[in-house]
C-alpha cells in the first residue's frame, strides 16, 4: 500500500470514528450517572438516521438537511427523556439484570415502531447541501462531508469536555458519577439530573445517527450493530471517560480502515483478505486493551458497588415431591410420541421446547449460581450449531460425530471468550459477552466461503432412523435430560459451591483458597459446552441454519426464559424455557410485529416484578412476617 | 430550650431483615448542640441517615423547622435546610475543593420565624478553615483525612443549613484538627446554627455540646446535660468506655 493510500484510509477512519464517538459517549455518560447500560442507545442512533432522513426528504434543501439534523438531535433527546421518566426511573433500584432487560425490550419495541413508520426498505438520504463536492488529498478525492465529520467529532468532544469541567451541571454530573446519594443529600434533585443526562446522551446518539444520513442508508439492523460497536468502544476507552471514548473510537476506526486499506495480501502459502477481518481486528484491539488495562485506556477501576438487591437464598436439593414430579413429567415426555400420532406438530414443538430447556438451563448455570449475566449466550448455541453443520457440509461426518463435536466447539469458544469475560463483572461482563456474540454472528455472516454467509448451511438432515420425528425427539429428550442432570451434578459438587461462594463474595472466597476467576472461567466454559449440545440438536432438527438463528435476540430469549421461571431456583429455567418456547411457537408466530410483542412482555415482566418474580414473592412474604 | 428545631418520634430503621433502630425519640432545640453518644454499632450513623431520608426501610416521625419531613426525599430534606456531613466524609475525589463546595451550594434561607439563617460563601468558609484556603484547586482525592473532614463540613455549610447532622467529626483525624473542629462547632453555634453530633469521644463531646443522648443497640438509654454525664460514671462505664 502506498503512503497516499494509507493516509487516505486513515482520514476515512477518522470520519467513521466521529460516528462511533457520538454513540459511545452518550452511553458512557448515562452509565456514569445512572449506572444503567442503555442497550437501546443504538436504537436512538438508528432513530436519528430515520428522522433526519424524513426531514431531509420532506422539507428538503439546506433547511431540511442541516436544520433537520439539529431538530433530530432535539427530538431524540426528548424521546430519551421520556424513556427515562416513564420506564427507567422505575427500575433504578432493581437488579441490574432487569435494567439491562428493560432497555433491551426498548430495542425490540423501537425496532418494530421504526418498521411500522418507515417500512422495511433501506432509505438513503440526499447528499449534504453545501458539502456535495470533494477536495483533493494527495491526489485522491475526499468528500467534503467526510472532512466535516472528521472535524465535528473532536469539536463536540471539546464542547462536552468544557461543559463537564466548567459548568455547574458538569460538576453535578461528575459528582453524581462518583456518589449519587451524597449529591442528593446535598440538595440536588437526582430525578432532574438523571433525566437531563439521559436526554443529553440520547441527543448525542440522535445527532450521530442524523449525521450518517448523507453517508449510509437508514437501515433496521443499525441498532444492534451500533450498540455492539459502542460497547467495544466504551470498554476499550474506559467507562465514564469521554476523552477515552474518542480515543477508542479513533483506534478502532483506524484499525478497521487500515484492514480495508491493506485488502488482499498474498503471503505465498496463503492469501488473506484483510478487508474481511475488520471485526476480528476490533476484537483483537479489545482483547489487547483488556489484558493490559482491564478498565479501558482512560478508565479507572470502579469502586465496589454494594448490590441493593437482597442476597440470594441458597439453592436446595430437590424435595422428594419434586423428584417424583420430575419422574412423572419424564414418563409423560417419553410417551409423547404415542400421543403425537394424531397431531405430528406436537413432536416438533416438543423438540423446540427441549432444545430451549438445554439452552436456558446452561445459561442459568452461569447467571444464577455463577452470578455472570451473559448477554451473548447465543454465541455458544451458534458455535455448536455451525460446528455440527459445517462438519457435515465439508467433511460429511456422521451425525453422531457432529453432535459430539458441537459441544466441543462451543466449549472451545467459551474457554476463549470466558477468559476475558471473567475478568470483568456485572454490566461490564454483560457488555463484553454481548460484544463476543456479535463478533461470532458477524464472523459467520462475513465468512461466506466457509459458512455460506447470509444463506447459511442447508441440507443438514439426520440420517435414518433419526429422520423420523419421534426418534429424533427421543434423542433430543435423552440429551436434554443428560445435559440438565450434568449441570445439576456440577452445582451440588464442591465446584458448584465454590462458584456460588465466588459469586457472593470474591474476597471471602479467595481468602479460603478458591481461585474465583478460574472457577468462574471453567463454569463459563461448561455452560458454553452444554449450550453447544442445544446448538447441534437445533441444526439437525431444522435441517439448516443461518446467521439469523444465532442473532442476539436468541441470547435475549434465553434471558427471558431464565427470568420468567425465576433465577433463584433450578427448576426455574426449565419451566421458563417450556413456557417461552411454547408461546414463541404458537402466539408470536401469528404477528409480524413479534419483536414489539416480546418487548412489551419483557417490559411488563420488569415493571410488574422489578425484583424478579421470586424476589417479589419473597418480599411479600417478608412484609407479612414483619407485620405479624 | 426555646423551640424544637428537630423532633424525632418513635423512629425505627432496618437494613434488610436486621432492625437497627428501636423507637428513638429525641429533640434538638434551636441553637443547641446535642451529642448522640455510643459505641461502634450503637446506631448513631443509622440515626443520621434515617433523619436524612437515606434509609430505605424506616418508620416514625421526623419534624424539622416546624414541618413533617418523614416522607421527604433526601434532596427535599436538604433543601429545607438540614445539612448532613457523613462519617466517611464522601468527598468527591475527582472534583477540586472549589468544585466540591459548588456542588453543595444552595440559596440563602430563613428560619420559620422569618429571621435569616447564616449564609456562607467560599471566601467566608476559607476564613473558617484556613487550610482549605491554601488549596482551592486540589483534587478531593489528594487531601489528607483532616483536610477532607474540613471540606465535608464546609461543603455542607455551602447549603446554608439551619441544622447540621455532624457524624463523628473527630474520628480518625489528628488531635490538632480535632481541636480546630471543636472551635468550628462552637463558632457555628454562636452564629445560631443547631447541631446534632454523633460522637464516641467524651472529651470532644464535653467541649462542644449542651445535651447528650446515650445510644446502645439502637435505643436511647440515658439523656441529660454534659455536666450530668460527667458525674455519672456508671453510664460512662456501661455505654461509653471501651
Amino acid at each position: 500500500m502506498t503512503f497516499s493510500a494509507f493516509f487516505f484510509q486513515a482520514l476515512n477512519g477518522l470520519s467513521t470514528a466521529s460516528g462511533l464517538f457520538f454513540i459511545a459517549v452518550g452511553l458512557s455518560l448515562i452509565f456514569g450517572v445512572s449506572r444503567i447500560i442503555n442497550i437501546a442507545h443504538g436504537s436512538l442512533y438508528m432513530l436519528g438516521t430515520y428522522i433526519a432522513y424524513s426531514f431531509a426528504t420532506y422539507i428538503g434543501g439546506a433547511l431540511g438537511f442541516w436544520g433537520g439534523i439539529v431538530a433530530t438531535a432535539l427530538i431524540v433527546g426528548v424521546i430519551g427523556a421520556l424513556i427515562e421518566i416513564v420506564l427507567l426511573r422505575r427500575v433504578y433500584r432493581a437488579p441490574e439484570l432487569f435494567q439491562l432487560l428493560a432497555t433491551f425490550a426498548l430495542v425490540l419495541v423501537i425496532n418494530d415502531a421504526t418498521l411500522w413508520i418507515w417500512g422495511p426498505e433501506d432509505l438513503l438520504g440526499p447528499r449534504a447541501p453545501g458539502l456535495r463536492g470533494s477536495i483533493e488529498v494527495l491526489g485522491r478525492q475526499l468528500p467534503s462531508y467526510d472532512l466535516f465529520l472528521i472535524v465535528i467529532g473532536p469539536l463536540v468532544l471539546l464542547v462536552l469536555h468544557f461543559s463537564l469541567a466548567r459548568t455547574r451541571f458538569g460538576r453535578l454530573v461528575r459528582a453524581a458519577t462518583q456518589d449519587r446519594e451524597m449529591v442528593s443529600a446535598l440538595g440536588v434533585n437526582q430525578a432532574v439530573l438523571f433525566t437531563s443526562v439521559f436526554a443529553l446522551g440520547a441527543a448525542l446518539a440522535g445527532f450521530g445517527g442524523a449525521l450518517q444520513v448523507a453517508r449510509e442508508p437508514a437501515n433496521l439492523a443499525t441498532d444492534l450493530v451500533a450498540i455492539g460497536d459502542a460497547f467495544v468502544v466504551v470498554v476499550v476507552g474506559g467507562m465514564g471517560s469521554i476523552t477515552g471514548a474518542y480515543l477508542a473510537a479513533v483506534i478502532i476506526a483506524e484499525v478497521k480502515a487500515v484492514c480495508i486499506g491493506i485488502g488482499v495480501v498474498d503471503f505465498g502459502f496463503m492469501t488473506v483478505n484483510f478487508s474481511k477481518l475488520t471485526l476480528v481486528a476490533e476484537f483483537l484491539v479489545m482483547a489487547v486493551v483488556l489484558i493490559v488495562r482491564p478498565y479501558g485506556l482512560l478508565g479507572r477501576p470502579q469502586a465496589f458497588v454494594r448490590s441493593i438487591a437482597e442476597p440470594e437464598d441458597p439453592i436446595r436439593a430437590a424435595m422428594p415431591a419434586l423428584k417424583a414430579l420430575g419422574a412423572v413429567v419424564l414418563v409423560v415426555l417419553l410417551c409423547l410420541p404415542l400421543l403425537a400420532q394424531t397431531s405430528p406438530y406436537l413432536l416438533i414443538l416438543g423438540i423446540d421446547v427441549l432444545i430451549a430447556v438445554i439452552f436456558a438451563t446452561s445459561l442459568h448455570f452461569i447467571m444464577g449460581p455463577g452470578g455472570m449475566h451473559s448477554f451473548g449466550h447465543a454465541a455458544y448455541f451458534g458455535l455448536g450449531a455451525y460446528g455440527a453443520a459445517l462438519l457435515v457440509k465439508w467433511l460429511a461426518v456422521p451425525m453422531g460425530i457432529a453432535l459430539l463435536a458441537a459441544p466441543l466447539v462451543a466449549f472451545g469458544g467459551a474457554l476463549l471468550f470466558g477468559w476475558f469475560a471473567v475478568r470483568l463483572s456485572g454490566v461490564y461482563l454483560a457488555m463484553l459477552t454481548l460484544a463476543f456474540a456479535q463478533i461470532v454472528w458477524a464472523l459467520v455472516f462475513q465468512w461466506e466461503a466457509l459458512t455460506g454467509g447470509s444463506n447459511g448451511v442447508i441440507g443438514v438432515w439426520p440420517p435414518p432412523p433419526f429422520d423420523k420425528a419421534w426418534v429424533y425427539y427421543l434423542l433430543t429428550l435423552v440429551l436434554a435430560v443428560v445435559g440438565v442432570l450434568l449441570l445439576r451434578r456440577f452445582l451440588f459438587a464442591p465446584f458448584g459451591y465454590a462458584m456460588r461462594a465466588g459469586r457472593d463474595s470474591v474476597l471471602r472466597a479467595e481468602a479460603i483458597g478458591i481461585d474465583v476467576k478460574r472457577v468462574h472461567w471453567l463454569g463459563f466454559a461448561i455452560a458454553g459446552c452444554v449450550c453447544g449440545i442445544a446448538g447441534g440438536l437445533f441444526a439437525f432438527a431444522k435441517g439448516s441454519i443461518s446467521p439469523e438463528t444465532i442473532h442476539v435476540s436468541r441470547s435475549i430469549d434465553g434471558l427471558v426464559m431464565v427470568l420468567l421461571g425465576g433465577i433463584q431456583t433450578l427448576t426455574g429455567p426449565i419451566v421458563g424455557a417450556s413456557v417461552f418456547a411454547t408461546l414463541q411457537d404458537t402466539v408470536m408466530r401469528q404477528t409480524e410485529y413479534w419483536r414489539a410483542l416480546l418487548g412489551l412482555i419483557i417490559l411488563l415482566l420488569v415493571l410488574a416484578f422489578p425484583q424478579g418474580i421470586v424476589g417479589a414473592f419473597s418480599s411479600l412474604w417478608r412484609k407479612s412476617g414483619v407485620k405479624s | 430550650m426555646s423551640e424544637a428545631m428537630l423532633t424525632v418520634e418513635r423512629m425505627s430503621a432496618w437494613y434488610g431483615a436486621a432492625r437497627i433502630l428501636y423507637d428513638l425519640s429525641f429533640e434538638v432545640g434551636r441553637g443547641e448542640v446535642v451529642a448522640l453518644m455510643g459505641r461502634n454499632g450503637a446506631g448513631k450513623s443509622t440515626t443520621m441517615k434515617a433523619i436524612m431520608g437515606l434509609m430505605a426501610q424506616r418508620q416514625g416521625m421526623v419534624r424539622f423547622n416546624g414541618e413533617d419531613i418523614s416522607n421527604r426525599k433526601p434532596f427535599e430534606i436538604a433543601r429545607r435546610g438540614l445539612g448532613f456531613t457523613p462519617e466517611d466524609r464522601r468527598i468527591f475525589v475527582d472534583l477540586t475543593v472549589m468544585e466540591n463546595l459548588d456542588v453543595g451550594r444552595q440559596p440563602p434561607r430563613r428560619f420559620a420565624d422569618g429571621k435569616p439563617a447564616p449564609s456562607w460563601t467560599p471566601e467566608q468558609l476559607f476564613t473558617l478553615f484556613p487550610n482549605l484556603a491554601e488549596m482551592p484547586d486540589r483534587l478531593g482525592g489528594r487531601m489528607s483525612g483532616g483536610e477532607q473532614q474540613m471540606l465535608t463540613v464546609a461543603r455542607t455549610l455551602m447549603g446554608n443549613p439551619l441544622l447540621v447532622l455532624l457524624d463523628e467529626p473527630s474520628e480518625g483525624v489528628a488531635p490538632l484538627i480535632v481541636e480546630q473542629m471543636a472551635h468550628t462547632i462552637i463558632a457555628l453555634k454562636q452564629q445560631g446554627l443547631s447541631i446534632l453530633l454523633s460522637e464516641q469521644n467524651i472529651h470532644f463531646a464535653r467541649l462542644v455540646s449542651d445535651r447528650v443522648y446515650v445510644l446502645e443497640k439502637g435505643q436511647i438509654h440515658w439523656q441529660g446535660s454534659v455536666a450530668q454525664l460527667d458525674t455519672n460514671l456508671d453510664v460512662q462505664r456501661t455505654y461509653l468506655t471501651v
